[in-house]
């Protein structure tokens, strides 16, 4: 009976010729009409979804780029921002210390000539009072002289003499 | 990838195991029957056809009743075969075009139903047409003279015998006819008298349940591949549905853990076609012939079909071999020169033996799957002893049911493994033929 369960292991020509005109057949025609589009079809999906995600991640690179951008110039800004202020402030300190240099020169500028003037009103009245005073004097001495000595006019060169070196001091 | 090529492995030999262990008892169980009874001889019922009435009391005494022995070899083995009759369900026979020749009669082309084969009796034919017979749905040629080799003739019966020929021996079949036995011919087989066949007087060139079975699959599939196809058309662009749903996981496993990985990523393509029409050729077919009561076809189970799927792998394989492939196997660079010549005498065995090995590898484990199958529901048989006994009967069912179902989701996934395996070596192979050595220095 081993020989009987063999025969059917026996290969036959009959059926292998038909199975090798079936196969190439299938092979040709599920290769050219359904594998190729099917290979086709997969690897333009792939190169799709391939495509997409680079596309992707270019985005979320340029929106990363972007944003790095922009948190620089906010930076710049919120910088220029301090750099104004301060320019700011130190224009004011400055404009204020001018300001002030500038009162100051002026108040002594007035000070000093509210001196000369001062001084020259004293000049003016010292000599005023002083020639009053010589002619008060004189008058005096005058009437004290013509009182003691009648009309004497070596005492009135004398009484002169006096009064320039009054005026001298 | 390596995990998946593990359990294939192991999935083998478990397979292997079962068929070699159901093997086994098969065989033995038939040696045993045959010591008790060398001749078989079977013929038809009476009563059927008026014109064996006369005949039939001289072959009843063979000892045959309505309730002939269950052989389960000779199921098993008659399951797994092919068949010039395709018979659904031991009910339905449908008659498939037979075409034979033979160098003194010529072509000869006719439906098989011209037989009248009965599915009830093993599709034994009762008629006999230009001296061509059916014996267990198979056609053989009457070689003993006085046969009317013309025409139509009644015939009453075969008979199997052991005989010696030429010092060993063999299984001779002859049909009884007019109260005399004629010797049968086989059809021819490229087995070399190693199997038991050889070249006889007849080629059989039929279009057997295989061929049907085959034709069919492949339109089948083409159908749908071509659904698919159109679908990536239509619906470009978009998610894939329905039938690419199905073939798409399919064909990206086989491009990316069979075509990709051994071939390599840019050569793949140009074998990528072959490897899926092999894929889906023998997975559809191993999974035609897991229909339960449609046929039993056992198409990637037969020789003849893997070694013309074997065939062309080598083809392709060596017809796409470069430089260093054919150094390599006949002179084996940096390795001292008696070491060559051993080493070549080896792969010049193994360019054989690697085809060799898929065509045997699938054509076992598909017929080992058939076997275990037709064994465990043959278990009904021999519990309830053919038919004599229910009580066994109904023990058998309870035994042979969980064993079948378990043995078919076994097969189911078999049928899985073996077309990958068959791929993926396929693959292997190809790409050890194209591989380019760029680092040849390293290498040695």
């Amino acid at each position: 009976m081993m020989f009987t369960l063999f025969s059917v292991f026996q290969p036959s020509p009959g059926l292998a010729i038909w199975s090798l005109v079936i196969f190439l057949l299938f092979w040709f025609l599920v290769g050219k009409f359904a594998f190729k589009p099917i290979s086709k079809a997969l690897e333009q999906r792939k190169n799709d979804i391939q495509h997409a995600l680079d596309s992707a991640k270019l985005a979320r690179e340029e929106v990363r780029d972007m944003k790095s951008a922009n948190d620089k110039l906010l930076a710049e800004a919120r910088e220029e921002r301090t750099k104004i202020l301060q320019e700011a402030k130190d224009l004011k300190n400055q404009i204020v210390a001018e300001a002030r240099e500038k009162a100051k020169e002026e108040a002594s500028k007035i000070i000093n000539n509210a001196k000369q003037e001062i001084d020259n009103q004293v000049k003016a009245s010292v000599a005023q009072a002083k020639s009053q005073l010589g002619g008060m004097a004189v008058e005096i001495a005058e009437k004290l002289i013509k009182k003691e000595l009648k009309g004497n006019s070596e005492h009135d060169a004398y009484v002169k003499s006096l009064v320039d070196d009054l005026n001298l001091n | 990838m390596l995990l998946l090529f593990w359990s294939t492995v192991a999935f083998m030999q478990q397979a292997d195991q079962h068929s070699g262990e159901n093997q086994a008892t098969t065989t033995e169980q038939s040696d045993e029957n045959h010591e008790v009874e060398t001749t078989v001889t079977t013929t038809h019922e009476e009563g059927i056809m008026p014109a064996n009435a006369a005949h039939g009391e001289t072959h009843a005494a063979g000892g045959h009743d309505e309730h002939a022995e269950f052989d389960p070899a000779a199921t098993a083995t008659h399951h797994i075969g092919d068949a010039n009759v395709y018979t659904i369900l031991e009910a339905v026979s449908i008659p498939l075009p037979t075409i034979l020749y033979s160098k003194d009669a010529g072509l000869e082309m006719f439906m098989s139903s011209k037989f009248n084969a009965d599915p009830h009796h093993h599709e034994d034919g009762k008629m006999a047409y230009q001296g061509y017979v059916m014996q267990t749905g198979n056609v053989k040629r009457v070689v003993d003279p006085g046969f009317p080799m013309d025409g139509e003739a009644t015939i009453d019966g075969f008979s199997t015998k052991k005989e010696m020929v030429e010092g060993k021996e063999k299984i001779v079949d002859y049909v009884h006819y007019a109260g005399k036995e004629y010797k049968l011919d086989s059809r021819t087989t490229w087995d070399g008298g190693a199997l038991g066949g050889g070249v006889t007087s007849f080629y059989d060139l039929s279009m057997t349940k295989n061929v049907v079975a085959m034709i069919l699959v492949c339109i089948l599939l083409f159908i749908l591949f071509r659904k698919a196809a159109n679908a990536y058309v239509t619906n470009a662009g978009k998610a894939p549905s329905g039938i690419q749903n199905f073939f798409e996981p399919l064909v990206e496993f086989i491009r990316d853990e069979a075509a990709i990985p051994f071939i390599g990523k840019e050569k793949y393509k140009k074998y990528f076609p072959f490897l899926l029409s092999v894929f889906f050729f023998i997975l559809g077919l191993n999974l035609f012939g897991q229909i339960p009561f449609f046929g039993g076809v056992n198409a990637t189970g037969n020789l003849s079909v893997t070694l013309v799927l074997a065939l062309l792998v080598f083809i392709l394989v060596n017809i796409n071999g470069n430089k260093h492939y054919w150094q390599h196997i006949f002179w084996m660079p940096g390795v001292p020169i008696p070491v060559r010549i051993l080493l070549a005498m080896i792969e010049i065995m193994s360019l054989f033996i690697k085809p060799l090995t898929l065509m045997l590898r699938l054509a076992g484990n598909i017929s080992a799957g058939h076997i275990a199958i037709v064994s465990f529901i043959g278990l009904i048989f021999i519990f309830g002893q053919s038919g004599k006994s229910l009580l066994g009967s109904g023990v058998g069912t309870l035994i042979s049911v969980p064993l079948t179902m378990f043995m078919m989701s076994l097969e189911l996934i078999v049928a899985f493994i073996q077309a990958f395996v068959f791929t993926i070596l396929t693959a292997s192979y190809i790409g050890a033929a194209t591989e380019e050595h760029h680092h040849e220095e390293a290498h040695h």
